[in-house]
């Protein structure tokens, strides 16, 4: 499974990236705002994507709403400190599938990652 | 200030702290803060703009910010590692993040994180809002949130006055 990481803090994504190892993904690319994910999703194909709400240039939300115009089934998670409720609404909006709130434990994250990708895989499947 | 505005970030901080670094935090009585200078050498700064706006930093001694940001990052990490101001502008974002999450039916936004790291260094303030000092305590030192903020219709009424 090949996943796309999209957050300005390289300490963040090599958190997230433990994670993903402890949950058997190490086929991981990694982008530092959403132009630099805009720039290789297209060549990366990811089958899940972890991004990151407030980052320089082009923001998560932004990356989500461009993203979800050419591809509506790749799963994706927010992760973000964003934690007001009509934020969590606008980004499900946008198109993302799932949500975790900054700071998070190992454990929360890896539930929401398993439980995305059952989600969607169940439904591309009916 | 509005204590409304401080308790956020006593809880956001003791939250962040617990959960990502497993390491409880102790708060002492807020204070006004006097001295233009940050409490300690290395600040963690934010921006907030929207319906409340101001600064918030993180100021840490610069022996307790390496002990932190190792235990966030799971690998010993001294302030001269490239990656040192990213993982405490992490940690500022994570706090900042949490706490204007507690602003009741405000609508908030902060900025990407900057980091200061030098002794006796100064963080201009752009409003006229006092510097509310949270000391507080860990097992890896000292630390203290500095948080200069105000709703914006009082920053419109400073400016006007």
């Amino acid at each position: 499974m090949k996943i796309l990481l999209i957050d300005d803090s390289k300490t963040m994504r090599n958190i997230q990236r433990s994670v993903l190892a402890q949950l058997g993904h190490t086929t991981v690319e990694e982008a530092c705002d959403g132009q630099d994910a805009l720039s290789k999703v297209g060549a990366y194909k990811p089958d899940l994507i972890l991004v990151d709400w407030n980052m320089p240039n082009m923001d998560g939300l932004t990356f989500v709403k461009t993203f979800r115009q050419t591809n509506k089934t790749t799963p994706m998670i927010m992760v973000t400190t964003e934690a007001e409720k009509a934020r969590v609404i606008e980004a499900i909006k946008a198109g993302v599938n799932n949500y975790v709130v900054k700071p998070f434990t190992p454990d929360l994250l890896s539930q929401r990652i398993n439980e995305t990708l059952a989600k969607c895989q169940s439904a591309q499947a009916a | 200030m509005d204590p409304q505005y401080i308790k956020p970030f006593i809880a956001s901080i003791q939250n962040v702290f617990s959960t990502m670094m497993q390491l409880p935090v102790t708060v002492k009585a807020p204070k006004i803060k006097d001295n233009p200078s940050t409490t300690y050498d290395v600040s963690g700064i934010i921006g907030l703009s929207g319906d409340v706006v101001g600064s918030v930093v993180l100021s840490f001694p610069k022996d307790t910010a390496e002990r932190i940001v190792s235990l966030l990052t799971g690998s010993p990490m001294t302030a001269d590692s490239p990656d040192f101001a990213d993982a405490i502008g992490e940690i500022v974002n994570m706090v900042s993040g949490g706490a204007k999450a507690s602003f009741a039916g405000k609508k908030v936004s902060i900025s990407c994180p900057s980091v200061v790291v030098g002794p006796g260094h100064k963080v201009a303030k752009q409003h006229d809002a006092p510097t509310i000092v949270i000391p507080c305590a860990t097992d890896c030192g000292e630390v203290a949130i500095e948080v200069t903020i105000q709703t914006a219709d009082a920053a419109v009424t400073a400016k006007a006055a």
